[in-house]
């Protein structure tokens, strides 16, 4: 191992040398959490073809939720000497002896869609969305929206605790407290989910006087909104006109339902967290210009003029 | 006789449970040095009155007095604590601990704030050596043989309390041999001065070892007396409070016809580690008896003929038919029918009615399609429960709330329901009182009489030597020879046993 | 039936009854509207209908489960099942094919996820708890392949009726679930099925050695449970037209589990009640319609659902019964005195 070891920073040297001159020949490691919601598909299937766009080699590792399984994936991918590995953890914490190796073989690392609680130095850079100001653009939205009239607002929260629930809940109650005539009358936990947004939704709408006094629902995530449509809509009333819906993530029944006139608005969590973080790769690479230790996603809000049914079209390609 | 004061004394103790009355006003006393035999049909209040004594069950009237002071201990460690300790039936120690581990348990020897682990074996070693135990003290107890157990059991009891020793039907598992260990191990403890109260069934172990006899029927004494000065006739009628009918008595069943032909006929029957294999031709009618000591292979028998256990060689005719019997549902459905030895287990379905019971196997031969209505299984408990004289309030109440002998009826009760034409018994008599006794064996005649054969298997080779026409002797897990007619004596069981069979497995075709 | 067992089952259900007696009420306190039913849309609406609606798949979950535990076994596999029916009726009906083909196949895989924990419990003697974890883990699994990870919609109206529908004013899972407990009920106890369920729970050496066919019924109350499941997991999938592979009847084991217990039965087998599993099944879902119209911050939904659970299963306890009487027994006396 002597030689080999001498023999190093000599090899790691050459492989800028060569990364350099030709920078679309990289190969990256991703090490994705799994495929436990059609969000997490899609960012999988952009990052696919986003590396395929640049003539990027990708190798990919699913780690079925288990973090033992994405360090694995990183060791493998030290050993094979990608040029750079992308990171969506699937936990904050017990990343760094891992991480030391990967800077040690002299890989940058970019984290996609969550950080971790780890020194800034045993990453490059990290692409997530600021999902407190996904909360506040949602809450721009109704505020711009109904304008000075009163309204009344129910709210679909996440899985209690967990840290998009959280967020999310913060920016929008930012917003509304700047608003007077906005109040939110009811949350509840969902658990993210539609059976459980519809059930809540249920609930509201028994408290809220069948629904009459509620003037729009803010949902933590779309597939909440999806299912509290349906409740909204058993109780005879008509989502997106007698309540205004609007929600997050902008998965593709949402925007059917836009299209049906029975949802308002979205606020993007884009699946393309792989784009920006290839963009900096390849500068930090070609350049040596090392990128902000965070870049934050774009949070677009989608509406009913954005023709929903071609984004429906779109988004429905990728995987969600 | 002259004692100043009893070790151990009970006066008027009164219990009951939800108004019944239990315990009706007991006397008893217990002297150092003495063998207190405990004897009554099940239910009668022994049970309750060891439980009374040993602060089990709190006493709604009377006094205990130990050396002439009053005593009022709340539980067993508070029992253990004033001198008396208590091994049941079924031994309540950990059979995966090591002998030495029980012996000491909860109060293991210390070094260093460790169990000191050769201080207790060697302590153990001479503890029981005391009681002419020399065996592996490191070894798990569930190893040795339920008599070891016991006298372990004892040692430990005798060892935390030392002064009274109750003995709750210690020999209830145990065989001849065994027994007559244990009761070398009590009369050392008599000698050393312990008081001990010995409850059995057995009258014959009562005269062997005890001094003196209470007899309880019903909650209440009847007499102590001491068994010098009785017979077991009189204490028999005292249990009953009746005359008993001639039991003990009557002459053997008569063979069948020698010319009739074998209705059920296993040839060359066994399984390998399990028992060789036989030969065993049943005539209608016939009862047969299975004689052996424990562990020679009776029960494994049993279970080879009922399908619990598959042969691996053999075949099996009926009515001259060759069929296969590979579990317990081809034999139910060939009309064969086995009340097991082990009734908790495998008898009785604890929680279900009495009346679930006894339907139970008759319905599992009809299939889940053809119930039995309601008033159908009723009419059918009513009925077996007014001829096996069940006792129960009610066909209704779990079938676990009933005593033991009734239980076991309630298990005959579910095979005579199906009318069988082949029915094994296994230890049928055992842990039953007197009373049940007689009866099971007044009923085994009578089904005999009506054309069904039977194998009886039990210990009581009298009882055998009653009731069966024919005797197979078993021996290190063979069948090793045939006793009939003139030669069906318990002596010539035992002979047979003894000699290793002259292996005459003769077929009286 | 006989007298003594109508009043001892009226002692078992009267306590049950009590309970959710006793939630409704405090959920009425929490919100006056509580017990309003009205009609709308030639439906009926309120919050009690909600608590039948949204307790119906687990209500049917609870009716296998009990038979199940009633054989001293358990099924944790049947959210897992839930799943994959979902993904099968949501994937074959986007796909065109008809109703009847679709529900087919979903309780079809119900029936042989539900065959594949029996031969393991029965035939190969696995323990259940570990023979069941085995699908609940991979039960997802398949239904993740099946829906390739995405949520599956549908419009086709006929199946979503069986989520949301209503027949005679009454949400089609109410309907469903009734008729089931009917058929599960005159089943178990119109034939000897249910005492040889009970005696199989009970002792199970004695109930080969009295003849019964132990095998066949154990494959047999799997088999329910699994079917009980694929029907839960249509509705669910029905309700929301759409299949979630990853959160359809997820921890739905642990509520079919808790009605049965709620509902009386030991977890060690014998004796059962479907009808009180359903009333523990409508305890459970009364818990958590009164908790989301109450109006307390979702922090607390668990806390005072467990909370709600241990009072319960406390006054279900016998040792509490006893323990409750000598307290009685004792004030009296001191108030005597």
């Amino acid at each position: 191992m002597v030689p080999m070891k001498r023999l190093a920073p000599l090899a790691v040297a050459c492989a800028c040398m060569v990364t350099a001159a030709h920078a679309a020949d990289m190969t990256v490691g991703f090490s994705q959490i799994g495929s436990e919601s059609g969000w997490r598909a899609a960012e999988t299937s952009v990052t696919r073809s986003e590396a395929a766009k640049r003539g990027i080699t990708l190798k990919f590792a699913d780690a079925q939720q288990k973090q033992e399984n994405q360090i694995k994936a990183i060791r493998s991918f030290v050993a094979q000497g990608v040029d750079a590995i992308l990171l969506a953890p699937v936990v904050a914490t017990g990343w760094e002896s891992v991480l030391k190796e990967a800077r040690e073989a002299e890989i940058p690392v970019v984290l996609l869609d969550r950080t971790i609680d780890a020194d800034k130095s045993l990453y490059l850079t990290a692409v997530t969305s600021d999902t407190v100001h996904e909360g506040r653009v949602a809450g721009e939205w109704l505020a711009g929206t109904v304008g000075d009239k009163p309204c009344r607002v129910v709210e679909l929260q996440g899985t209690v605790g967990s840290s998009p629930a959280i967020n999310r809940k913060k920016g929008f109650d930012e917003i509304v407290a700047k608003h007077d005539n906005i109040t939110v009358v009811r949350s509840q936990t969902g658990d993210f989910t539609r059976t459980k947004g519809k059930e809540v939704m249920e609930s509201f709408l028994k408290a809220e006087d069948g629904g009459r006094s509620i003037c729009a629902l803010y949902a933590h995530n779309d597939d909440m909104a999806v299912g509290a449509i349906q409740a909204i809509k058993e109780a005879g009333l008509k989502p997106g006109s007698d309540i205004l819906v609007v929600s997050i993530d902008a998965v593709p029944d949402i925007f059917m339902a836009m299209a049906n006139g029975e949802a308002n608005a979205t606020v993007e969590l884009t699946p393309n967290m792989a784009g920006p973080a290839f963009e900096a790769l390849v500068a930090f690479k070609e350049t040596g210009k090392e990128p902000p230790k965070w870049i934050q996603t774009e949070s677009r809000l989608y509406t009913r003029d954005d023709d929903p049914r071609r984004v429906y079209e779109e988004k429905k390609g990728m995987g969600y | 006789m002259a004692h100043p004061s009893p070790l151990l004394e009970a006066r008027g103790l009164g219990k009951s449970f939800l108004g019944q009355t239990a315990l009706d006003g007991v006397d008893f006393t217990l002297r150092a040095g003495e063998v207190h035999a405990l004897l009554g049909e099940n239910g009668a209040g022994k049970s309750t009155l060891v439980k009374v004594l040993t602060g089990v069950h709190r006493r709604d009237a009377g006094t205990i007095l130990m050396d002439g002071a009053e005593v009022a201990p709340h539980d067993t460690a508070g029992a253990q604590a004033l001198g008396i300790g208590t091994v049941y039936q079924e031994v309540n120690l950990l059979p995966n601990l090591s002998v030495a581990e029980n012996i000491f348990l909860g109060r293991q020897p210390r070094r260093f704030g460790l169990v000191d682990r050769r201080a207790m074996e060697r302590n153990t070693r001479t503890l029981l050596a005391g009681y002419g135990l020399a065996i592996d003290v490191a070894a798990p107890l569930g190893r040795f043989s339920v008599a070891v157990q016991q006298i372990v059991a004892i040692a430990r009891a005798v060892d935390l309390s030392g002064r009274v020793l109750i003995l709750d039907e210690p020999t209830a598992s145990l065989d001849r041999q065994e027994v007559e260990t244990l009761f070398a191990v009590v009369r050392r403890l008599k000698a050393r001065g312990l008081g001990i109260i010995f409850i059995t069934h057995f009258l014959d172990q009562v005269f062997a070892l005890a001094d003196r006899v209470t007899v309880l029927r019903n909650g209440r004494r009847i007499d102590t007396v001491a068994v010098a000065d009785t017979d077991p006739m009189a204490i028999v009628q005292m249990m009953l409070g009746r005359d008993l009918e001639e039991v003990e008595s009557g002459p053997g069943r008569p063979a069948a016809a020698a010319g009739a032909a074998p209705a059920i006929a296993f040839e060359g029957y066994g399984r390998r580690r399990s028992v060789e294999p036989f030969d065993l031709a049943i005539r209608p009618g016939e009862v047969i008896g299975i004689a052996g000591l424990l562990g020679s292979g009776r029960t494994e028998t049993a279970r080879l003929l009922f399908g619990l256990d598959a042969a691996d060689s053999g075949t099996v005719r009926i009515d001259g038919r060759s069929v296969r019997i590979a579990s317990p549902r081809h034999a139910v459905a060939l009309g064969f029918g086995y009340c097991p030895e082990d009734r908790k287990t495998d008898g009785i379905v604890g929680d279900l009615s009495v009346r679930e019971n006894i339907v139970l196997a008759l319905q599992a031969r009809r299939g889940w399609l053809r119930p039995l209505s309601r008033a159908e299984q009723a009419e059918l408990a009513d009925r077996f429960v007014a001829a096996l004289d069940i006792r129960t309030t009610d066909i209704e109440k779990p079938v676990k709330l009933l005593s033991g002998g009734n239980q076991q009826k309630a298990v005959l009760a579910r095979w005579l329901a199906t009318e069988p034409r082949f029915l094994i018994l296994d230890e049928p008599t055992r842990g039953i009182d007197v009373g049940a006794h007689a009866e099971i064996i007044r009923l085994i005649n009578r089904l005999c009489d009506g054309g069904m054969s039977l194998v009886v298997i039990s210990s009581e080779f009298d009882e055998l030597v009653v009731c069966s026409s024919r005797i197979v002797v078993l021996r290190d897990r063979r069948h090793v020879g045939e006793l009939a007619g003139g030669a069906l004596t318990a002596t010539a069981i035992m002979r047979t046993i003894a000699a290793g069979g002259a292996d005459d497995r003769t077929e009286a075709a | 039936m006989m007298p003594g067992t109508a009043t001892r089952a009226l002692a078992g259900a009267l306590p049950r009854f009590s309970v959710l007696a006793l939630i409704l009420l405090a959920s009425w306190l929490a919100f006056p509207g509580y017990f309003d039913v009205t009609v709308n849309d030639g439906r009926l609406y309120g919050s009690l209908i909600d608590v039948l609606n949204r307790g119906a798949p687990v209500a049917i979950l609870a009716i296998g489960m009990t038979l199940v535990i009633a054989t001293g076994g358990v099924d944790l596999s049947v959210g897992a099942v839930m799943a994959v029916s979902g993904a099968v009726a949501a994937t074959l009906i986007a796909d065109g094919q008809p109703l009847a083909v679709a529900l087919a196949a979903a309780l079809g895989a119900g029936v042989l996820c539900g065959l594949w924990n029996g031969i393991l419990v029965a035939v190969l003697d696995i323990q259940p708890i570990v023979a069941t974890l085995i699908l609940m883990v991979t039960g997802r699994g398949i239904a993740q392949l099946v829906t390739e990870g995405a949520i599956v919609t549908f419009v086709d109206e006929s199946l979503i009726f069986i989520g949301s529908g209503a027949v005679a004013g009454m949400p089609m899972p109410v309907v469903i679930a009734a008729v089931l407990a009917a058929a599960a009920v005159l089943l178990v106890r119109r034939t000897a099925l249910g005492m040889f369920i009970e005696a199989i729970g009970v002792n199970r050496r004695a109930s080969v050695q009295a003849g019964l066919n132990v095998r066949v019924v154990l494959i047999a109350v799997y088999v329910a449970s699994g079917f009980c499941a694929a029907l839960a997991g249509v509705i669910v999938a029905a309700d929301i037209r759409g299949a979630d592979a990853n959160n359809a009847g997820l921890w739905l084991e642990l509520d079919a589990i808790l009605a049965v217990v709620l509902g009386g039965a030991s977890l060690l087998g014998g004796r059962f009640s479907i009808l009180m599993s359903i009333v523990g099944a409508l305890i459970i879902q009364a818990m958590n319609t009164g908790i989301l119209i109450s109006g307390f911050p979702p922090e607390f939904n668990l806390i005072l659902k467990a909370a709600i659970v241990v009072v319960i299963l406390v006054l279900q306890s016998p040792q509490a019964g006893r323990i409750a009487a000598a307290i009685a027994a004792r004030t009296g006396i001191t108030r005597r005195r």
